[in-house]
């Protein structure tokens, strides 16, 4: 029974106030008729007696107090899904909008979903190899992880992301793989270049996209996330897919949740957004992993830009601890146009251990990840060093350092866009590198490894 | 059964009206799925409620029944190796029934109705009994007997005693306490907000031996003692907190993971059941109670869990148990007490926490210490209390690590810092400080070495003096130091990465006992004190810095703990290539590698 009420009281930016309502639901799903007969949606914020707080996930605009009628549909957002919606392009909400056929749904489910049952999850193990040397040599990426890309203004996280939803693959597997990509505010100019970037890789059959672009109504920005790990879900875990979900950009989500959050006058936290931001994210973030006895696996790519920068705002900080590690581009390598410009030393893969090694990928991963990792950061300390001091002041030590480290950034980050290396081309590159530094240095890597992987190679 | 109605719904909170004589803290269930909820509130009839579970669907009318009792633990056997949720729920049986997804309105007692417990008697009939005496015991796992204890409140004369297979609820003992007969079974029920009883408080004493060589040798904590660990993402807090867990010598480990990552908790769950403890050789979960409340499980649940956590630990303290509670993450738990002050339209204090926080965080951390429990034994028991902060972009200024800072005496100051440059554990040496040195000096010095606390001293007062000589290299270049200098400046390098440094995914330097950080620690300080004898000697530092010892005294960590007579031959090693004068042609220094070999071949 769909119940209908023109009792509108308040309209106050996104937020609509209704009164004499009966029964009303948190959370319930409601459908606003606007004055010129179109339709929106909106779901139930807050409900006290008769009193029922919506917010509006159309723009407000054209709202009228005396006729706008509001019909409560007794659920909660939900997203049709089945096999079909592979290749298909939705709107933030979720209604298709590539003219193409209908949906027929098998099913209904709710966008919210539900949380997992932490002991019913199972551990990422499993090695994803992107074919970024900075990602999979140094940052792994492994099967069930969120890994953020952490970028700024200017700089290519889109064609970073693309490039990883292209080339990522599980090594030694031919599983079903999809990708479901959802844009929260880019421009129509970002969302064509991702169409694009599907369709010429043939990549669009498998992969589902939800597009929520800037002059989309800001609200509409808080379902799509949602909409896109439900199909995520679907996929996973009963039609038994690997799924990659690729979220871009999670900052201007996190704006419409501070715009509601103004509009309903609540206390805000950290420069404004609401206190609940983390619990907020955390219930999009978490809805990547493993389940025992599942086959599919949902691993998160989320991607945002932090204002001016800054890592501690509150955005990139909260989403940092409850992601498993981050990406970050540096601009300080983007000005030098080496490509990818990822930031290795800030980066961070918390899941790479378990991901690595014998088996995985090979014996000598981890040591040799964390020998290039100290021996760049030791490089970049000397350039600096080098940069007040002048090239003298280094110790011939040092000095091999700054050599090792600029040859890492050419070699090693950079690379081609379109260029796919395998996890052994990585691991070779690295140990070549290697070779610049004096063989005293190599702490963190066995003897006998340097011996099988670097200095067999030079006998030869 | 009592029941009133829902007249509002916010997000987790809701509220209720006509409930029949509510009580602050009472635990209610709301609407047709019996979401379990608190009240935090009372305003004339309205109660305002926490509610546990996602709210979703509930509106006006819904029903709200009263339990009429506080929010309650189940204490008893059974609970080590159980993995629970906020609101003890038992995980793992939730799974069985109930899917993959924690659906709403899930009820499961915390402790089994069923499995049966070996119970033997410690008592006899006639003996006079009050609260905490021990009635008798229960294997509960392998390495941990459980001691039935009289609950609080029962004091009087055993009139019946049985002992054999029985579930908790069973009656195992009969009290007359002069106002009737009190039936007693093997499970207690205490409200987690309440600190359970004891007779009295003690100072710590004793270390808590963690086998991570900055913690004990530097920062060490006591058994009843607090600690927090701040760490900004990234600088390896959860691989530290893991490790403590795994080897600090408490008999008890409780672990809260509070609003954190959900694959982190699972490798908690997956890998404590498969890890050995170090002291007993059996399975690390035989002593552990894990609480699993991650970041996307209800938030009022997640504020509940930190004491849960700590009634828990308080039950196994009264047992007279060493008890380490660690809570990751109590910002994570901050937050939660934000976000429903926020929905309770309290005046904010600090960035939005409520002005209440700072007392609340004491509280919790003021519920661990060294007491003397009840019972007639007057036995001990501690609960060591170590919770991680996360400061948003790892400013410690903010109000949570400030109010914690006021109550706690150890910190261990994470840096991302020293994470990037793959020093874990990533604790600062200059930032960090325990306020426990004096108690566990005395305990080193009877226990381990009498020359620990001046030792100690020394290498601390190096590695302060490296960072100050370290503004000089980067102005003016190494070469502005004197000899004396480059020596202590190699010295605190190998203080770095040569002790503080320690690998927690490598078998034998995951732990080191005492014994072997005052022996690795010596090691190192000899070094450089026979190298500053060779200097006033007159050598030059350069002949003294390239030797193969160097090398050996990198190796030494990984030294395996039954043959710490290694040590000793090392350190005559080390004499022996430092004031041998150089006979070897200038060229084999630079080759380290076959000094390495030509040294093994003589030894």
């Amino acid at each position: 029974m769909v119940k209908e009420y023109l009792t509108v009281k308040e309209i106050v930016g996104p937020l609509i106030l209704l009164q004499g309502v009966e029964g009303a639901k948190y959370n319930e799903l409601v459908e606003v008729e606007f004055p010129d007969g179109s339709i929106g949606l909106g779901n139930v914020l807050e409900v006290e007696e008769d009193v029922v707080l919506l917010q509006s996930f159309e723009t407000t605009s054209g709202l009228n107090i005396a006729e706008t009628r509001v019909r409560f549909t007794g659920r909660s957002l939900e997203l049709p899904v089945c096999k079909d919606i592979l290749g298909r392009v939705f709107d933030g909400l979720g209604r298709p909008m590539d003219k193409g056929p209908r949906v027929i749904p098998e099913k209904k489910l709710d966008i919210n979903g539900s949380p997992i049952n932490p002991f019913a999850r199972d551990y990422p193990t499993d090695f994803i190899q992107t074919g970024i040397s900075a990602i999979d040599g140094l940052n792994p990426l492994v099967r069930g992880q969120k890994l953020p890309i952490f970028s700024g203004a200017g700089l290519p996280h889109n064609r970073i992301a693309a490039q990883i939803a292209r080339q990522s693959g599980v090594l030694g597997e031919t599983e079903d793989f999809a990708v479901v990509f959802a844009t929260m505010g880019i421009t129509f100019e970002e969302a064509d270049f991702f169409i694009r970037e599907f369709r010429t890789q043939a990549a669009l059959e498998r992969a589902v996209l939800f597009i929520n672009l800037a002059d989309d109504p800001a609200i509409e920005r808080i379902a799509t996330p949602r909409m896109a790990l439900t199909a995520a879900e679907y996929l996973a875990y009963e039609q038994n897919m690997q799924v990659l979900v690729l979220l871009t950009d999670m900052t201007y989500y996190c704006e419409a949740l501070r715009e509601i959050s103004a509009a309903r006058k609540e206390v805000p936290g950290r420069r404004g957004y609401p206190g609940y931001l983390y619990t907020d994210l955390a219930s999009i973030y978490e809805r990547a992993g493993r389940i025992k006895g599942a086959k599919g696996s949902i691993t998160q790519i989320p991607v945002l830009s932090m204002p001016d920068d800054d890592k501690t705002h509150p955005i990139p900080d909260l989403t940092g601890y409850i992601t498993e590690g981050q990406i970050i581009l540096s601009r300080e390598l983007q000005r030098r146009g080496v490509y990818p410009p990822l930031d290795v030393l800030p980066s961070l893969s918390r899941l790479k251990e378990k991901g690595i090694g014998e088996g995985k990928t090979r014996e000598d991963h981890s040591g040799l990840s964390n020998q290039l990792f100290s021996a760049y950061a030791r490089g970049k300390e000397a350039r600096e060093l080098a940069v007040i001091l002048g090239e003298a002041a280094l110790s011939e030590e040092d000095k091999l350092y700054v050599k090792f480290s600029d040859a890492f950034e050419e070699r090693f980050i950079r690379q081609g866009e379109y260029e796919n290396r395998s996890i052994e081309e990585t691991l070779s590159i690295g140990w070549e590198l290697l070779k610049i530094l004096p063989r005293s240095e190599l702490k963190r890597v066995k003897e006998e490894q340097i011996k099988k992987y670097m200095e067999a190679g030079v006998s030869r | 059964m009592k029941e009133g109605y829902v007249v509002k719904v916010a997000g987790p909170l809701v509220v209720a009206s006509g409930l029949p004589d509510p009580k602050m803290y009472d635990l209610v269930k709301v609407g047709e799925d019996r979401l379990m909820g608190e009240i935090i509130e009372l305003r004339g009839d309205r109660a305002s409620i926490q509610v546990y579970e996602e709210t979703s669907g509930i509106g006006p009318g819904d029903v709200v029944i009263s339990t009429g009792e506080p929010l309650s633990v189940e204490l008893g056997p059974g609970l080590l190796t159980s993995i629970y949720d906020g609101v003890q729920r038992p995980l793992d049986t939730i799974m069985d029934k109930y899917g993959n997804y924690i659906t709403r309105g899930v009820e499961e007692p915390g402790l089994s109705r069923t499995r049966k417990w070996n119970f033997r008697a410690l008592v006899k009939v006639g003996d006079a009994v009050e609260p905490g005496d021990v009635l008798g015991t229960v294997p509960e796992t392998k390495v941990i007997t459980h001691r039935i204890m009289v609950p609080a409140g029962v004091e009087g004369k055993i009139t019946h005693i049985r002992e054999g297979e029985f579930t908790v609820e069973d009656t195992i003992a009969v009290v007359d306490s002069g106002g009737g007969d009190v039936q007693v079974s093997m499970m207690q029920k205490w409200p987690v907000r309440k600190a359970r009883l004891y007779v009295e408080k003690r100072p710590p004493v004793e270390p808590l031996v963690t086998g991570q060589r900055i913690v004990d040798t530097f920062f060490p904590i006591a058994k009843g003692g607090t600690a927090c660990v701040p760490g900004p993402f990234g600088s390896g807090k959860t691989v530290l907190q893991h490790a403590i867990a795994k080897w600090a010598n408490s008999q008890i480990v409780i672990f809260v993971g509070c609003g954190e990552r959900g694959n982190e908790m699972t490798d908690v769950l997956q890998e404590f059941p498969e890890l050995t403890d170090p002291y007993s050789g059996e399975p690390l979960m035989l002593r552990t109670v894990l609480i699993a409340n991650t970041s996307n499980m209800p938030v009022a649940a997640r504020e509940a869990s930190v004491y849960t956590g700590i009634t828990l630990a308080e039950y196994y303290r009264d047992m007279g148990y060493d008890v380490t509670l660690q809570a990751d993450s109590t910002s994570r738990w901050a937050e939660a007490l934000r976000e429903i002050s926020g929905r309770l339209e309290e005046m904010p204090g600090e960035e939005g926490y409520p002005a209440y926080l700072g007392t609340r965080l004491a509280a919790f951390y003021e519920r661990s210490g060294r007491v003397v429990c009840l019972g007639k034994d007057r036995r001990e028991g501690s609960i060591c209390s170590i919770g991680s902060v996360s400061p948003p972009g790892g400013d410690l200024s903010e109000p949570v690590t400030q109010a914690t800072l006021r109550v706690v005496k150890v910190f261990w100051a994470l840096e991302d810092r020293l994470a990037f440059a793959r020093h874990f554990p990533a604790i600062s040496w200059m930032n960090s400080y325990s306020l426990y040195l004096d108690q566990t000096e005395e305990y080193w010095g009877d226990e381990v070495d009498a020359t620990y606390a001046a030792l100690r001293e020394e290498a601390m007062s190096i590695l302060q003096r490296e960072a100050e000589l370290q503004e000089i290299v980067r102005l003016i270049g190494v070469e502005a130091l004197s000899d004396q200098e480059r020596l202590l400046m190699e010295t605190a390098k190998s203080l770095r990465e040569d002790f503080l440094q320690q690998n927690a995914f490598d078998d034998a330097d995951a732990f080191t006992s005492l014994r072997k950080q005052f022996l690795l620690l010596r090691l190192i300080m000899r070094f450089h004190a026979v190298a500053n004898q060779e200097l006033e000697k007159g050598r030059g530092v350069e002949e003294l810095l390239d030797l193969p010892i160097q090398e050996e005294i990198a190796r030494a960590k990984f030294m395996p703990e039954d043959q710490l007579g290694g040590f000793d031959e090392l350190e005559e090693e080390l004499v022996r290539q430092l004031t041998a004068r150089v006979e070897v042609p200038q060229a084999r220094i630079h080759e380290p590698s076959t000094a390495v070999e030509t040294a093994a071949e003589g030894a």
